[in-house]
C-alpha cells in the first residue's frame, strides 16, 4: 500500500479557450477502488484520457506506479482499462475484437475465450459487435479491461446503458476485482452506481477537484435528519419551535434537518415530551455529491 | 514489432470488407480485361472503341495486362487506406494506442502488415485480367501471348506494384483521416484527376517531363507497359526511378501523417 496505484499532479489540459480539467491532483490508493465522480462534462474522461497516454496534459502529470502510462514498456499488462462502449467495429466479433489486441499484451487466444466467458458474453463471443446491446457492448469492454489479468483497472462509465439488473452485476463485479486486491478507478456521473463498491471516492466539478477522501469522509459531510413522532402533535410542534429547528410535517410527525437522532430525543426528554418514534433518517450522499457538484451560483467550486 | 504486427493482421482478417473489395476488383478487373482485349483488336472505324488505342500481337496483350494498375489501382489504394480511417471511425484507435502508446510503431505496423495484403491483391488482380482477357485475346486477337516473356514480367510487375499501392494507401489514409473523404478523394484522383493530369501535361512541352512524375504514371514506368502509355502519352521513367518514385510517395505521406494526424490527441 506505499505507492499509489496512479497519481494525478497538477494534471492541466486545455482546448482553446476551455479549460477541461483545472489543475488536477489525487492518488488512486493501491489496492483499493476509487470512484471517479462528477457530473457529465466535468472532465473525468478528459482526465482518465491523459492518465493512459492518450491526451497529452497542458500541464501536470500523471504516473501509473512511478512512471507515466506510455512509459511502461507493456502497459497494457499493467493497467487494464475500458474508456468507451462504443469503440469497436461494428463488424468484428466480440471474441475478434479480444484477439486482435492479445498479440501486444500477451495473451492467449484461450484467454480471450476465459474473459469473455467471465463477463458474461460466452453465448455472443461469435456475434458481430453491431448486434450488440449496450449492456453488452459495456461487458465487452470489462472484458477487455480484464484480459490481461491487470493489477489496475481504470473503467471510464461502465454503468451506461446497464439496465437495473446489469448494474446490480457490475456491483457484484467490482465487489469482486476489490477482493481480488486489485486498484480500480471507477469512474461514474451518478454516486449510487458506485456508492456500495468504492472505499475511497474523488468528486470534481467544472474539471476541478470538489472532494477527495474516504466514502465514509464523504458521508460526514451528510446532513443529519431527523424522524420524530409523538402522540401529541402540538407538543412536538413546540420542541421544534423552541429549538429553532428547520423542519418539515411529515406524516403524523416532524422531519428536522441537521440534527442528529440523540439531540432530538435529549430535548424532548428534558422538555417531558413523550415520543412514540425516534428514526436517524439515511444520510443522503446523493446530496451531498449534488452539493458538491452544484454550479458556483449556489457553492463555489473550492478546492 | 512482431507483436504490433500480428495484431494488425487479426485486425484486417476479422471484418469482412478486404474481402468483398477483393471479389468487386476481380470481378471488375475480369471483365474490364475482357472489354478492353475486344477493342484493342477491333478494326479501327468497325466497331472499335473511341479512345481505346488500337494494337495487336503482345502489345495488345500486354495492354489488357497491364489494367491491374492502369485500373486496378484504386482497389490496394482504399483497402489500404482502411487500416487507419476505420480505426477512427469506429473509434477502435483508442484501445489501438492503450496497448501500444508508441505511434511510430503503430503507424509502421499497418504500412508493413499491406505488404502480404497487397501482394494478394495483386495476384488476384493478375488472375484476373488473365481469366477475363487472354479467352478473349486468343479468340479475335492474335493470341494470349501468356508464355511470352514480356507478357509476364508486366503481370509480375503489375502484382509488385499492388503491393506498393497498398502500402500508400495506408499512408494516405492516415493523413486523410475521414474515411468517407480518404475513399472519394482516392476515387477522384485515380479515376479522374490523374488520367487528366497526364493526357494534360504530356500535350503541353515545359510539362511534359513532370507527367512521368505523377504515382499512375511511376508505376506504369515499373511495369513496362501502360494503358495510358500506349495512348501516346509520352515520357516514362525508367523501372528503377518508377519504384523510387513510388516509394517516395509513400514515404512522404507516411511521414506526414506521423507528423500531423498522430500527433494530436487521439482515442
Amino acid at each position: 500500500m506505499s505507492t499509489a496505484a496512479i497519481t494525478v499532479e497538477g494534471l492541466t489540459k486545455r482546448f482553446g479557450p476551455v479549460t477541461a480539467v483545472d489543475d488536477l491532483s489525487f492518488t488512486v490508493r493501491a489496492g483499493a477502488v476509487t470512484g471517479f465522480l462528477g457530473p457529465n462534462g466535468s472532465g473525468k474522461t478528459t482526465t482518465l484520457r491523459m492518465v493512459l497516454g492518450l491526451m497529452r496534459p497542458s500541464a501536470g502529470r500523471a504516473l501509473v506506479g512511478e512512471r507515466p502510462y506510455v512509459e511502461h514498456p507493456r502497459p497494457g499488462r499493467v493497467v487494464g482499462s475500458a474508456l468507451e462502449a462504443s469503440s469497436f467495429h461494428p463488424g468484428r466479433s466480440g471474441l475478434d475484437h479480444l484477439r486482435v489486441y492479445a498479440p501486444q499484451v500477451g495473451v492467449s487466444d484461450a484467454r480471450c475465450r476465459e474473459v469473455i466467458d467471465l463477463v458474461g458474453l460466452g453465448a455472443a463471443a461469435r456475434r458481430r459487435v453491431s448486434g450488440y446491446s449496450m449492456g453488452m457492448r459495456q461487458r465487452l469492454g470489462l472484458a477487455t479491461a480484464l484480459l490481461t489479468d491487470p493489477p489496475t483497472i481504470v473503467l471510464d462509465e461502465p454503468a451506461n446503458g446497464l439496465d437495473p439488473e446489469g448494474i446490480v452485476w457490475l456491483r457484484g463485479f467490482l465487489r469482486h476485482l476489490a477482493e481480488e486486491g486489485r486498484s480500480v478507478l471507477v469512474s461514474s456521473h451518478v454516486l449510487g452506481e458506485v456508492q456500495s463498491t468504492v472505499d475511497d471516492v474523488v468528486v470534481i466539478a467544472r474539471g476541478r477537484l470538489v472532494h477527495s477522501s474516504s466514502l465514509a469522509g464523504l458521508a460526514e459531510l451528510a446532513e443529519h435528519t431527523t424522524y420524530v413522532e409523538g402522540p401529541d402533535r402540538g407538543a412536538v410542534a413546540r420542541l421544534v419551535e423552541q429549538h429553532a429547528w428547520s423542519a418539515e410535517p411529515s406524516g403524523a410527525g416532524w422531519t428536522v434537518a441537521d440534527v442528529a437522532a440523540p439531540l432530538v430525543g435529549a430535548a424532548a426528554h428534558a422538555a417531558g415530551v413523550e415520543l412514540h418514534e425516534l428514526t436517524p433518517r439515511g444520510r443522503d450522499l446523493e446530496q451531498v455529491f449534488l452539493r458538491l457538484t452544484a454550479p458556483p451560483a449556489t457553492e463555489g467550486g473550492a478546492r | 514489432m512482431r507483436a504490433a504486427l500480428l495484431t494488425e493482421y487479426r485486425k484486417l482478417v476479422s471484418t469482412r470488407f478486404w474481402w468483398i473489395l477483393l471479389i468487386v476488383m476481380a470481378g471488375y478487373l475480369a471483365f474490364l480485361a475482357a472489354v478492353i482485349a475486344f477493342s484493342v483488336n477491333a478494326e479501327t472505324g468497325d466497331g472499335g472503341a473511341p479512345g481505346v488505342p488500337a494494337a495487336s500481337g503482345v502489345e495488345a496483350a500486354t495492354i489488357v495486362y497491364s489494367l491491374v494498375n492502369a485500373i486496378g489501382y484504386v482497389f490496394p489504394l482504399v483497402i489500404g487506406s482502411l487500416a487507419m480511417t476505420s480505426e477512427l471511425r469506429h473509434g477502435t484507435i483508442t484501445q489501438s494506442l492503450l496497448v501500444e502508446p508508441r505511434r511510430g510503431v503503430l503507424l509502421a505496423a499497418k504500412l508493413l502488415a499491406a505488404v502480404p495484403l497487397g501482394l494478394l491483391y495483386g495476384v488476384v488482380a493478375c488472375l484476373a485480367v488473365v481469366l477475363g482477357g487472354a479467352p478473349v485475346l486468343a479468340l479475335v486477337g492474335d493470341g494470349a501471348f501468356l508464355g511470352d516473356g514480356d507478357v509476364l514480367q508486366v503481370l509480375a510487375y503489375g502484382a509488385l506494384v499492388t503491393v506498393v499501392w497498398a502500402v500508400i494507401g495506408v499512408a494516405f489514409g492516415a493523413l486523410v483521416t475521414n474515411q468517407v473523404a480518404a475513399i472519394v478523394v482516392i476515387i477522384a484522383v485515380t479515376q479522374l484527376v490523374e488520367p487528366i493530369a497526364r493526357v494534360g501535361l504530356a500535350s503541353v512541352d515545359a510539362l511534359a517531363g513532370a507527367a512521368a512524375y505523377l504515382p499512375g504514371a511511376a508505376a506504369d514506368a515499373v511495369i513496362g507497359a501502360s494503358f495510358f502509355a500506349s495512348m501516346g502519352s509520352a515520357e516514362v521513367l525508367s523501372r528503377g526511378a518508377g519504384i523510387a518514385v513510388l516509394l517516395t510517395y509513400a514515404a512522404v505521406l507516411a511521414v506526414l501523417a506521423r507528423w500531423t494526424t498522430l500527433r494530436r490527441d487521439l482515442g
